[in-house]
């Protein structure tokens, strides 16, 4: 049966693991094939049905104040009498030094690459718990990029989503550095990325080696084309960030 | 604390039991923070936290108890992937309702519940389940294809009565 060799990957299609080929494939397969899209229907129900019967027990609120005491002061038996003078000094040497070293990091730092992650992280997380988080709502591309049109002083290309599966939310004008810049909302699952592009100059200069990375936990993926340099931040799985950006690059 | 509330969620569904789920996310915590060195920052720190998790639950007595049941699983990618072509009208579950699908859940043999849960619940990726479960990708696959299958059976089967 030809079918076999599409169910055999529908799971992996549904769990968003196939590369951007086979699931293009499957894509036109699905559209074509009653049988395995009445499938495919039963197995996305059946996930759904699973993520909300998985949130079923919520620690007491007991227990979670004693986990945090216990966190926040490790008990002495932790520790040998003996050593903990000892261990003391050195932690308090070692925490100075630490200190002093993030301190004059940190002021070299001022201004650079790792300000501006922490910039654009902030305004990711800023979006995320925004009652309006796009100002232009749309997962239609032709829509949401003209709307960028004469807010800033750049243009871009967005990506061709079908087949992939990450949905365009939509968009806002986001400023780094006092320069406007576009910010767009992907959705993966229920995880929402956001993607900035801002023009190159007016930003720090990107270091070598700095394609592929994480920041304060999430993950971050940046690059240049054009005189624009793009990030792409979120809580989504190091692939899916992987495969947003190549999408997008791609598509500049 | 990062992750508290679902790493409990996760240990009530392996223990089945409040209390064993307290000791189980207590001492998971516990051994975070001291093996905390062993943490190689710029790897999966959810998966490693899952890891330890699971790893105290399977050495605790519920867990031993729970991982003895099982019958032997066959390992076989090709097989599984391949076994799941049922006809379509005979597995809708769309109507069943969230107290049964909790219920069939918690029947599901522990490796197949936990694969079910990471997978669908924490959203976690193939190669993050592979980290936590410490098992290959192959198997991750073939056993989310028959913990699905079986999830769906006990489903059905609890509909019928």
């Amino acid at each position: 049966m030809a079918c076999a060799r599409w169910t055999g990957k529908l799971d992996a299609y549904l769990d968003g693991e196939l590369s951007a080929d086979e699931a293009r494939a499957l894509d036109e397969h699905l559209r074509e094939c009653a049988v395995c899209a009445a499938e495919g229907l039963r197995r996305v129900q059946q996930k759904r049905a699973v993520q909300a019967a998985g949130q079923r027990f919520i620690p007491d609120p007991a227990f979670r104040m004693r986990i945090q005491k216990s966190i926040a002061a490790p008990g002495p038996t932790l520790w040998s009498r003996r050593w903990f003078p000892v261990l003391i000094t050195a932690t308090a040497v070692a925490a100075l030094l630490i200190a002093g070293a993030f301190l004059l990091t940190l002021q070299h730092d001022r201004g650079s690459e790792h300000q501006l992650m922490s910039e654009l992280v902030d305004q990711h997380v800023a979006t995320l718990a925004s009652a309006n988080p796009v100002d232009v709502v749309s997962t239609d591309r032709h829509t949401v990029k003209p709307w960028f049109e004469g807010k800033i002083p750049f243009t871009f290309n967005l990506p061709e989503l079908q087949g992939s599966p990450f949905v365009l939310v939509g968009g806002r004008v986001s400023y780094v550095g006092q320069s406007p810049g576009a910010e767009l909302i992907f959705r993966v699952r229920q995880h929402q990325i956001s993607v900035f592009i801002f023009q190159e100059r007016g930003l720090p200069e990107a270091r070598e080696n700095e394609a592929e990375r994480t920041a304060f936990s999430f993950e971050v993926r940046s690059w240049r084309h054009n005189g624009l340099r793009y990030f792409v931040i979120g809580d989504a799985s190091a692939q899916d960030l992987d495969k947003l950006g190549e999408l997008i690059r791609v598509a500049g | 604390m990062p992750l508290f509330d679902r790493l409990y969620n996760f240990a009530h569904w392996l223990t089945q039991d409040r209390q064993e789920a307290e000791d189980l996310v207590q001492e998971t915590f516990a051994k975070a923070l001291k093996g905390f060195r062993s943490f190689q920052p710029g790897t999966n720190f959810r998966a490693w936290i899952y890891q330890i998790l699971r790893n105290t639950f399977l050495t605790s007595r519920t867990g031993l108890r729970s991982t003895a049941t099982v019958p032997l699983e066959l390992e076989d990618d090709q097989e599984a992937l391949l076994a799941s072509n049922d006809t379509p009208e005979s597995i809708l579950l769309q109507r069943s309702d969230q107290q049964l699908v909790q219920e069939a859940l918690g029947r599901l043999p522990v490796p197949y519940r936990e694969v079910l849960l990471l997978c669908e619940f924490e959203e976690m990726s193939y190669q993050e389940i592979s980290a936590t479960l410490a098992i290959p990708m192959g198997t991750v696959m073939s056993r989310l294809s028959r913990a699905r299958g079986a999830l769906r059976d006990t489903v059905q089967e609890l509909q019928r009565h």
